[in-house]
């Protein structure tokens, strides 16, 4: 946990995005050269040889800085590459941010990028060091070990499995229906709740179309000094925490841990709060994205974020309170869910929607005067995981 | 001659699956009878019912000194399948393990060479034959266990042996090839039949028993088992248990069951027969393979405190049929397409020696400040972080219930859905782990389970062995 937060040290001031989808015709290089030309774009008189340092998230599509100093050809400059499972891009703009606020540099990039489509495979694999073949993980695949959270839920909470199946259509419809909207989503059509819910299986009670999909994608955000940020565009966004958690992997061995919750998610939110000085989430914040890979994890979320008590999101839900007219809308650009979920894009696509909102940028999906958005982010399964949590609001102080 | 060490204890091991001779006959457009054949699931080779049946058997405070481990399909060449039955007994690096792989006659070296020497003899076979075939039909998979000791503990002792040998073409299979051929069964039967009958008068009269109350025959010639068995009648009548699979164990109705499990076959037999024999009573064993051994067993009073906690006929009534073309999917005979997901990574050398307990013996850590459970080990406590505090925990003979589960339907098996439940163990210790033996509808929160040592996958050539967890059957 920070001691001191990163409230208003620093903002973003120019972000990039490309379309999330099966780019059969562009590799990683090819996506990353577009999302960060459109964020350069965005700043008149900016190039590539005024961003002094560069952070790149990718999960599996490189290695090393040089994936992205070679495609853009970059002039000798610091290109750390890393990697925090799904919450890659978000850990991306974290050490960027850092670095600005340290002082070390005035103008930084984050950029995320990952090229799932080319492995023929369905769903993410894995890259594990070589172990002694006793880990779940490495037979478990994701959608099963989220699923694990819907009869644990159920049973904790005495929800009729019908009605849990009820809420997870509707966090998939939602979010189909927000994508629509969405002209960069992978999946730009609203689905009827009857398909949803009828789905081949892929795991425990989840259908196809309650996991995220899988995509390639790039995004990026150019960082600076808060003091410095009106030089660039007149409308930055502040950054007003940043808090990031590696569980112990304590819950995957404790009897006490009942697959209802993400105790890293938990820790992480009360963190970011503090940092942002936040003591009524439901009422200060104007929309979030959330790590939505598959639909009982946003259910999940908005009770580890407060924004639902605890045993009733799944009552929140149906009742539409994270939908686009309800009281606190949860991913507006479609999530994971229906944005795709290119692993080391996601978390900046989160931030590059809170961009776009708080520009007034965002189409059809526009909501009316947010101040104030949560970004979440979450890499590993229930058990043993990281959790990013991010805040960005439209003004400073 | 009596042998120096006598059977102590015993256990049998049967796995679950059947496949129903309705079933075949369907299948195939063949005639079959009632009943159903004794089928290892994917995730079981020689050595996880090897595994299965010792671990049955119970031990008492001494640890057996030698593993003879006799099977006819062995998982591994040039590696010792008996190192992996060692290592998940939890025996540490004490004492012999070797195997007897080759025929059907490596079950009776097994049990003569743990009685010379004591120790553990296990007898333990996947027995695959060509669709269609009578091996496929009639055939059996299974393990049985003896444990030989001190004399004066013993439960049955070996009170007299015969051997004869002879070399003629009856039944063989080069390695590689998934099934033994065979030349006419008449022909073996005319070879066998002079060697049965030496073989087992030599033996009745050197332990001075003129008609034993058991006889357990076991051959791979079927024809060799029902003439047998009118040379040899037992005076006992053997038990049939309620609806018995035809093609079995021998032991079981002679001439009505002429199934064969192989390097197992005597050993399931004559655990069969130790299920129900009285003390003071004889048995007779004859084992036709490449020439004939014969043993003469007397039961002594030790047999009612001795006996295994599920008779093999109990084993065998139970059980939960499978469909053919699953059953030919998991012996290789059916090449099904795959799924979209990468196959899982062998296990790697130097990882899995380093965690040989935990692999192999599902032992665990437990800290000796908080008692926190670590399921795999760990240094660093997880309930109060204190380092090197742990003490070895043990959950290999543990029982759990399930806090949740799943169904994977993306994930690759070869036997899908994969199911994996977050099992808590009695007395502490959590693991996500496979459920084997069950149906994805079966599984429910609070469902109780036990472990069962099982081979996840094969990948680069490399068994990857580890444990998952199986319905509990005795515990309501």
């Amino acid at each position: 946990m920070s001691a001191e937060g990163i409230k208003d040290r620093v903002a973003i001031v120019a972000m990039g995005c490309t379309r999330f989808g099966e780019h059969w015709s562009a590799s990683a290089d090819d996506l990353l050269i577009d999302a960060v030309g459109e964020c350069l774009a965005a700043v008149p008189g900016m190039g590539l040889a005024d961003v002094e340092a560069f952070w790149l998230g990718t999960l599996g599509s490189g290695q090393s800085g040089l994936t992205l100093s070679r495609p853009l050809a970059l002039d000798y400059r610091p290109v750390t590459r890393v990697e925090n499972y799904c919450a890659t891009g978000s850990e991306a703009f974290r050490n960027a941010c850092y670095a600005v606020a340290s002082g070390a540099y005035d103008r930084v990039m984050a950029v995320g990028v990952e090229k799932l489509k080319d492995s023929g495979f369905s769903g993410l694999t894995r890259m594990d060091p070589p172990g002694d073949g006793t880990a779940p993980e490495n037979t478990l695949t994701a959608p099963a070990a989220f699923s694990l959270l819907d009869p644990a839920y159920c049973a904790r909470y005495g929800v009729d499995p019908g009605d849990m199946r009820d809420a997870m259509t509707h966090v998939a419809w939602k979010n189909h229906a927000n994508g629509a909207l969405n002209p960069k989503a992978q999946f730009r059509s609203a689905v009827s709740k009857e398909k949803i819910a009828t789905a081949p299986l892929v795991a425990g009670r989840l259908g196809v179309f309650d996991c995220s999909g899988v995509s390639d994608g790039a995004a990026c955000a150019l960082i600076v000094r808060a003091e410095d940020a009106h030089l660039y565009t007149d409308r930055p966004v502040w950054v007003k925490a940043l808090s990031l958690t590696a569980g112990p992997g304590r819950a995957a061995m404790d009897a006490d841990y009942d697959y209802t919750t993400f105790p890293e998610v938990v820790r992480s939110a009360q963190d970011a709060y503090r940092q942002a000085g936040i003591t009524d989430p439901r009422a200060e914040i104007s929309l979030a994205e959330v790590h939505d890979c598959f639909t009982p994890t946003e259910l999940v979320l908005m009770e580890d974020l407060g924004f639902a008590d605890r045993g009733q999101a799944w009552r929140d839900i149906l009742d539409g309170a994270f939908e686009l007219g309800g009281r606190l809308p949860v991913n507006p650009d479609g999530g994971l869910k229906s944005f795709g979920h290119p692993v080391g894009a996601s978390g900046l696509r989160m931030l590059y929607e809170c961009w776009l909102q708080f520009r007034g940028e965002a189409g059809r999906r526009q909501l009316s005067d947010p101040r104030l958005a949560l970004t979440h982010n979450l890499g590993g399964r229930p058990g043993a995981c990281v959790s990013f949590v991010s805040l960005v609001g439209t003004e400073p102080g | 001659m009596p042998t120096p060490k006598g059977i102590v204890a015993y256990a049998a091991h049967l796995p679950c699956h059947r496949v129903r001779h309705a079933d075949l006959a369907a299948a195939l457009g063949t005639k079959a009878g009632p009943g159903a054949r004794v089928v290892a699931s994917f995730d079981e080779d020689s050595t996880t019912l090897a595994v299965e049946a010792a671990r049955r058997v119970p031990r008492g405070a001494e640890r057996p000194q030698a593993i003879f481990f006799a099977t006819t399909s062995p998982a591994y060449l040039d590696k010792t399948n008996a190192a992996a039955v060692h290592a998940a007994l939890g025996l540490g690096t004490e004492g012999l393990a070797v195997d007897l792989a080759g025929s059907a006659r490596s079950g009776v070296g097994a049990l003569l060479a743990a009685a010379a020497t004591g120790g553990l003899a296990v007898l333990a076979d996947v027995r695959t034959g060509l669709p269609g075939s009578a091996d496929e039909r009639d055939g059996a998979d299974g393990a049985a266990a003896f444990l030989f000791g001190d004399p004066g503990q013993a439960i049955a002792e070996i009170v007299a042996r015969v051997s004869v040998t002879a070399e003629f073409l009856d039944r063989w299979r080069v390695p590689g090839e998934p099934a033994a051929r065979r030349w006419e069964e008449r022909f073996g039967l005319e070879s066998y039949l002079p060697l049965v009958t030496e073989a087992g008068r030599r033996a009745l009269k050197e332990a001075d028993v003129a008609a034993p109350d058991h006889v357990v025959l076991s051959s791979p010639n079927p024809l060799v088992i029902r003439r047998a068995a009118e040379l040899f009648p037992a005076q006992v009548p053997a038990r049939v248990p309620a609806r018995v699979p035809a093609g079995i164990v021998a032991g079981l109705p002679a001439g009505k069951a002429p199934g064969h499990a192989g390097a197992a076959d005597v050993g399931l037999g004559l655990a069969e027969v130790l299920d129900r024999a009285a003390p003071g009573e004889t048995v007779l064993v004859l084992a036709a393979v490449d020439g004939c051994d014969a043993l003469v067993l007397r039961v002594t009073d030790r047999i009612e405190r001795g006996r295994q906690a599920r008779p093999v006929s109990a084993q065998l009534a139970a059980g939960r049929a499978v469909p053919y073309a699953t059953y030919l999917t998991w012996r290789g005979l059916l090449d099904r397409e795959p799924p979209r997901r990468p196959e899982p990574e062998p296990p790697a050398g130097p990882p899995s020696a380093r965690s040989q307990a935990w692999k192999f013996a599902f032992t665990g850590s437990r800290c000796r400040g908080c008692g926190f459970v670590h399921l795999p080990p760990a240094r660093v406590c997880k309930g109060c972080g204190a380092a090197d505090e742990m003490e070895p925990h043990p959950l290999s003979g543990v029982r759990g219930t399930v806090a949740t589960f799943t169904a994977d339907r993306l994930a690759y098996s070869p036997s899908p859905p994969l199911i994996d439940v977050v099992v808590d163990f009695d007395g502490g210790g959590r693991y996500t782990m496979e459920l084997a033996d069950a149906a994805p509808d079966e599984v429910t929160i609070g469902m109780r389970v036990e472990t069962t040592f099982r081979r996840l996958h094969t990948a680069g050539g490399v068994h990857n062995y580890f444990w998952k967890v199986r319905p509990v059957e005795d515990e309501r």
